[in-house]
């Protein structure tokens, strides 16, 4: 099997594309978890803000959620762009 | 130094049983080990309450230990069983095995001491709920279990397929990603259901009461944190079923392996957080039962979120092996 330049250099894309996404997934998955789960600690303390902490922890997750889409954006980029 | 098919298949068959069962004992000797501290503290606040807090250690503890009794398995399968040599797709099927097996127990194991460690802890604060406690831990330990049930499963077809007719290149790469999606899979959401157990052993010591809600609640939460060891496991699926196409060229045989790593990885963030945000509306369900409906609501929305980008992981895992 003779490996080519171009198709090294695509198989080095597909697997930087899978790392990128996986292991960027880990912190937006787990900085979410803990937001969603002190929204729910504060809802059981003082139940009357529930609508005001559901929508904090909306925006803080999104804010968490971004390093996840430049994940998504990079490995995309990988696939299909390099 | 030419290697021959057969030294390289007993090669395979005996490192990746050492993975197997390294990778595999990490695991539940931790979740034990915690079980056991707390039973010990209980025991020093309670003594008169020993036998009961003992017997429900010992209980929880074999429960534990079953995902690392399942890499026990796979390691004995991998060692003494004669292993068929007709290509190197078969060492790639050896290795992923044991790889699947390792890393599948390790959440499970970990995750499955958290219950056990809230009964005991439970028992010393309401000693009249020991049944249902012992009840609810068995079920929640039960349910941790899952992802490393779904590693053994992976393991057993790897171990006893007949990959005889398939070209080389890529399945090799096919075989060893099956290993490696479920595997990886398994370690966040057998940890986050064993963290959800946990709260919902709590919450029952806390308020007997309100003991089948913390229950329900608990399932519920244990459900939604263990999706993403069912995206690895479908990856793996379609990774072993799937024929590929012969191939002599690298690209699309990296890219299933890459499509592994993707959905193996990304499901360990997403099955930790989604746990997290479980565990807290199932600790709090119990104390103030009146706003449980709100509880979930915040729970499921929250989990969704945090859920998303094991979903994102899952569709480049799929375009990995569809698309490109």
């Amino acid at each position: 099997m003779a490996i080519e330049g171009a198709d090294l250099v695509k198989a080095a894309a597909f697997l930087g594309a899978g790392i990128a996404m996986g292991f960027g997934a880990i912190g937006p998955g787990v900085g979410e978890g803990i937001t969603a789960a002190k929204a729910c600690e504060a809802i059981g303390h003082n139940p009357r803000e529930a609508g005001l902490i559901t929508r904090t922890m909306l925006v803080g997750q999104a804010v968490a959620e971004s390093t996840g889409i430049y994940s998504l954006v990079i490995a995309l980029l990988l696939l299909f762009v390099v | 130094m030419e290697i021959e098919l057969k030294t390289a298949v007993t090669m395979a068959a005996y490192a990746g049983s050492g993975i197997c069962i390294g990778i595999g004992a990490i695991g539940a000797a931790i979740g034990e080990g915690y079980t056991a501290s707390e039973a010990t503290v209980a025991t020093g606040r309670h003594p008169e309450l020993a036998g009961d807090i003992f017997k429900t250690m010992l209980v929880g503890q074999a429960i534990s230990e079953s995902s690392s009794i399942f890499t026990l398995v796979v390691s004995l399968v991998l060692l003494f069983t004669q292993h068929s040599a007709h290509s190197v797709v078969d060492v790639a099927a050896l290795l992923g095995a044991g790889m699947c097996m390792g890393f599948g127990a390790l959440g499970s194991g970990i995750g499955a001491g958290y219950p056990a460690a809230a009964a005991c802890t439970g028992i010393a604060r309401q000693p009249a709920m020991i049944s249902r406690l012992n009840t609810n831990m068995i079920i929640g330990s039960a349910v941790c279990q899952t992802p490393a049930t779904f590693s053994l499963v992976i393991s057993f077809i790897l171990l006893y397929s007949n990959f005889a007719g398939r070209p080389v290149s890529p399945t090799w790469a096919a075989v060893l990603g099956a290993g490696l999606a479920t595997g990886l899979a398994a370690i966040g959401p057998g940890l986050g259901s064993g963290l959800v157990a946990e709260a919902g052993c709590e919450g029952t010591a806390r308020n007997p009461e309100q003991a089948k809600n913390a229950t329900n609640t608990m399932l519920l939460g244990q459900a939604i944190a263990q999706t993403t060891s069912i995206y690895g496991l479908l990856v793996s699926f379609i990774l072993i079923f799937r024929g590929f196409p012969a191939t002599d060229q690298l690209a699309p045989t990296m890219g299933l392996l890459a499509a592994a790593i993707c959905v193996g990885v990304g499901a360990i963030g997403p099955g930790v957080g989604v746990a997290l945000a479980a565990r807290s509306a199932v600790a709090w369900v119990p104390r103030n039962p009146a706003i449980a409906n709100e509880l979930i609501r915040t729970m499921l929305i929250g989990a969704a979120v945090a859920e998303s980008t094991g979903i994102y992981a899952l569709v480049v895992s799929l375009v990995l092996i569809f698309v490109v």
